[in-house]
């Protein structure tokens, strides 16, 4: 490549790519949507934390957030799946290559209807996967149908009014032994990507719940998805930046002022207080925070609970440095003396 | 001991004629009662004896009380298959006592716990009593394990009825028990003082003995899952999701034993393999094509209500072009149906599984050592046609014990199939596509995620794609792709095992069939031929139809096709691919969830031909 070439592509970060190289196909998704922000943010921290592309598989399931694996990050191997089977697919898919990175999208159909049982299942595991939820309360591609996320209360064209409780995806992430597990909405792009670079650099499950408003079925002013109601409620927990591993936190704070989270890869997430004090290592306090974010009616943003300590799925299974679908032949098929062995151990 | 009297004592003038190692003892007791022991026993002590042997737990779906039977066949002339009929019977359970007093052959004899007090009211049987109770009571077992040891009492009764060595029965018990003194010792001596017993309560009045013979000592005994678990291993399985369903759960158990005895890296000392118990069938099945898409020899393991469960995901496999290998262990459908009986009731939903056109590539074992065989070979057929691969067994070989020769290395090296990995794509200057055809045989090629060439990356999915795996709802594309995994399906006929055919003199008639059923086939064909009936036999081993199947077809003025389902779905399959000939081919399906019967086969069989005279 030239440098002239160079020069066209852009600045580029520390493993040589520029911003184009984290890109997808265009997006086939309705102008506005919040998941082309999401996609937006995804590729910027990737690049900003100099990931190389080749080193993340990206998942989804079905529906509008599940196609948007196909607009970010096109030097990704990535899987689209069956509805509500992602976890399944990622979880058997990681171990192939346990050093890669991955991104799982989903929706709230596809995780909280029909993916409840493998979205639970997952998070017991504690698989090292990037889990991002794009909250819309609807269903997008078959135009306009209730998801389980939607408000009880919430009127739709041609389904009249919705009569169940919703289900709150951070809630249960909480409750399902999550490792890490934060909110935040799609018209706070900043947000976004202080959170997608925390939860990348998480030793864990990571389940991120983002409010993306869904412009075509589900935006009015009273709807608890939309634009205009997550502007006007949104209650954020603290201003989070994620500090690179190495890299010293040059901002001076007062005493008590911020909380310094340290991540597994030895990066940290600043939490800058804002008007309450949060801890979001303490469980109990996460569940009483969501208690009362629910009661209040706020779109809660931000690290809503952590734990580093957990071990991953992969701590657990004292596998090889090499890749088992690196393995040759000789690792993988034991030696013929063995099986007079075994066939001595027949009766 | 001598003190202990019988209860009963029915005379029965002694019977004249001998039958040496020609008879089947079939054994009732209650479920959970521990009597699998004392039937291993009995089966690995008259296999070790030389003897031809088979055993059959017939049992419930229940973990303790109801009543389960095992019925042992030995045959000096080899033949191995179930009968119906049960020469030797022995009584443990009251609650399947009359019934199993009724079942006894006339001739027969029936030996029971003289604790049971229900009426006996068979004159044309030989009756021996047991002093259960006395001997265990007698014995110095502690409390707790006296009811699973009073199994034992007819081990040693039939010891010494039969004429079983002792010795034998240590060395069964000796292997069960993993060379345990404590077990071994107190199991051991029920055995010997039950046997003492016999020999001074009972006269013996039967016409039954066991001799030893040289007919097994090149041979093991091993049950199907446990071979297709060892199989997989030495074919480099690295990656099992799974969800436990009876009868396939002890085939993973299979790999839970062996993997960590063979595949530690040999260096690291690393794991070069992971299980892992998933949520449900869905999970399992989506796990394992997680693992397989990223490169991992990859498996799972269910019976017909877990493929219900995991059709979707088998659809995706087929369609995404992934490869990993599904073990069947039938069982009795529809629906929950009879978990704990055998079947070959899912050759027709395998074959058509997923929505849409899908056919399916299938290797169907035909002994406890092609579970094994089968078991490597698949990892070969999936990577190679990048495809799931569907291996049928069934309940009775998966559970059952079974004399096999013993298992055989593998004879190739694995086949990895068309991976491209950095240098390749390098190679090619980047330039290739996931689902093109570049080898004429609907085989593309593939990079496996971990691959850190930039231009190996792909995007798999279920929706419509093109030859770049990119989404397109192209008419003309998608008639493409479909066509192309026409001509893989085609291909696979060149790769997957051929049947084994075996031709008579002057025979103009054929069976077909495969799996279990084989024991009972070559009985059948063996009882036939001695009156007259010659038939040639092609047990098949795959689907698709390989040309020996449309050659055998052919050549044939008709055939019987046997299997253990109520619809004759093999036979629908072959008359569905040999329409213009399938006149030819008539059904001999077997219903009752229990293995086939020589017996069967041959009426079936004699009466379709009595028509045709």
């Amino acid at each position: 490549m030239t440098n002239q070439t160079k020069k066209a592509r852009g600045k580029l970060n520390l493993v040589g790519l520029s911003k184009t190289d984290y890109k997808g196909m265009p997006t086939t998704l309705c102008q506005g949507c919040g998941h082309n922000s999401i996609s937006s943010q995804i590729i910027a921290a990737c690049y900003e934390l100099d990931i190389k592309p080749e080193t993340i598989i990206k998942f989804s399931g079905i529906g509008c957030s599940s196609k948007s694996p196909a607009y970010f990050l096109g030097r990704s191997f990535g899987f689209n799946g069956l509805h509500g089977r992602m976890p399944s697919l990622a979880t058997g898919a990681m171990f192939g290559d346990h050093h890669q990175i991955g991104i799982g999208t989903s929706g709230d159909g596809d995780t909280a209807s029909i993916g409840m049982g493998q979205f639970k299942h997952i998070m017991r595991r504690n698989l090292p996967l990037l889990y991002i939820v794009e909250n819309n309360g609807v269903y997008g591609l078959t135009k306009g149908q209730f998801s389980a996320t939607a408000e009880t209360g919430l009127f739709l064209k041609g389904h009249g009014t919705n009569q169940y409780m919703p289900v709150d995806i951070a809630w249960e992430a909480v409750v399902g032994n999550a490792t890490f597990v934060a909110r935040s909405f799609a018209g706070d792009p900043k947000q976004v990507k202080e959170l997608l670079k925390a939860a990348l650099s998480h030793n864990g499950i990571a389940i991120l719940d983002i409010i993306s408003p869904c412009v075509t079925f589900n935006n009015t002013d009273a709807s608890m998805h939309s634009y205009a109601w997550g502007r006007e409620h949104e209650v954020a927990l603290h201003e989070l930046s994620y500090v690179p591993p190495r890299e010293d936190i040059l901002v001076e704070y007062e005493e008590g002022e911020v909380l310094d989270v340290t991540m597994h890869d030895g990066s940290s997430v600043v939490l800058k207080k804002l008007e309450r004090d949060y801890d979001p290592t303490n469980r109990s306090r996460a569940i009483q925070l969501l208690e009362e974010a629910n009661r209040k009616n706020w779109l809660i943003t931000g690290l809503i609970y952590i734990d580093t300590n957990q071990p991953s799925l992969f701590d657990l299974y004292d596998l090889p440095e090499t890749p088992l679908n690196r393995l040759a032949e000789d690792q993988m098929r034991p030696e013929p003396g063995t099986l007079d062995q075994v066939n001595a151990m027949m009766f | 001991m001598t003190a202990i009297q019988t209860k009963i004592k029915i005379e029965k003038p002694l019977d004249s004629r001998v039958i040496i190692n020609d008879f089947s003892i079939t054994v009732g007791t209650a479920n959970g009662s521990g009597s699998q022991t004392s039937n291993l026993t009995l089966l690995r002590s008259l296999f070790k004896m030389g003897i031809p042997v088979s055993g059959k737990n017939l049992f419930p779906s229940n973990i303790q009380g109801l009543p389960t039977w095992y019925t042992i066949r030995v045959s000096k002339d080899g033949f191995l298959a179930r009968r119906e009929e049960h020469e030797i019977v022995v009584a443990m359970n009251p609650g399947s006592f009359i019934e199993d007093l009724a079942g006894v052959q006339p001739g027969g004899v029936f030996i029971y716990a003289n604790d049971i007090n229900l009426p006996i009211d068979r004159e044309d049987i030989v009756i021996y009593p047991m002093a259960v109770q006395e001997l265990v009571q007698e014995s110095d077992a502690p409390s707790s394990l006296k009811n699973y040891v009073a199994n034992m009492v007819y081990v040693g009764v039939l010891a010494q009825l039969l004429g079983i060595e002792l010795e034998r029965i240590y060395q069964a018990l000796d292997f069960h028990f993993k060379s345990k003194q404590k077990p071994i010792e107190l199991n051991f001596s029920i055995v010997k003082s039950a046997a003492k017993w016999a020999e001074l309560n009972l006269e013996k009045r039967d016409p039954y003995r066991v001799e030893a013979m040289d007919e097994t000592h090149d041979l093991i005994m091993a049950d199907g899952n446990t071979a297709a678990a060892l199989g997989s291993i030495y074919g480099g399985v690295n990656f099992a999701a799974w969800y436990p369903i009876t009868p396939a759960t002890s085939l993973v158990e299979g790999l839970e034993e062996y993997l960590p005895m063979l595949r530690k890296d040999p260096q690291t000392g690393k794991n070069t393999y992971a299980i892992v118990q998933a949520e449900d069938e869905l999970a399992a099945i989506g796990m394992a094509i997680g693992a397989g898409w990223a490169g991992l020899r990859s498996m799972t393991s269910t019976s017909g209500p877990g493929l219900s469960l995991m059709t979707e995901f088998a659809g995706l496999a087929y369609y995404s072009e992934v490869p990993l290998v599904i073990w069947d262990i039938q069982r009795v459908g529809p629906s929950t149906g009879l978990p704990t009986r055998t079947s070959q009731g899912d050759l027709s939903m395998v074959n058509y599984l997923g929505h849409g056109d899908t056919q399916n590539v299938i290797l169907l074992p035909g002994s406890v050592n092609e579970c094994f065989e089968f078991g490597w070979k698949a990892f070969d057929l999936a990577e190679r046609l990048q495809w799931p691969i569907y291996v049928l067994s069934d309940l009775d070989f998966g559970m059952n014990h079974w004399m096999t020769e013993p298992f055989k290395y593998p004879n190739t090296h694995m086949d990895r199939g068309k991976v491209l990995w950095e240098d390749d794509i390098e190679q090619l200057s980047g330039k290739w596509a996931r689902y093109k055809d570049v080898d004429g045989d609907g085989i593309p090629y593939r990079t496996i995620p971990g691959n850190q060439h930039p231009a190996s990356a792909w995007f798999a999915r279920g929706t419509g794609h093109d030859e770049n795996a990119i989404y397109t709802e192209d008419a003309g594309e998608y008639e493409r792709n479909m066509m192309r995994l026409k001509k893989k399906y085609d291909t696979a006929k060149s790769m997957v095992p051929k049947p084994i055919i075996d031709v008579k003199q002057d025979a103009n008639i054929g069976i077909i069939a495969y799996g279990s059923t084989l024991p009972a086939v070559q009985e059948a064909r063996h009882h036939m031929a001695e009156k007259g009936l010659q038939t040639d036999f092609l047990r098949l081993r795959a689907v698709p139809f390989t040309q020996e199947v449309t050659d055998f077809i052919y050549d044939h003025e008709r055939s019987y096709v046997i299997e253990m389902n109520r619809d004759g779905q093999l036979h629908q399959l072959l008359s569905l691919e040999y329409a213009p000939v399938c006149a030819k081919l008539t059904s001999v399906a077997h219903l009752d969830g229990l293995p086939m019967t020589a017996r069967f086969i041959q009426d079936r069989i004699e009466q379709e031909e009595e028509k045709r005279k």
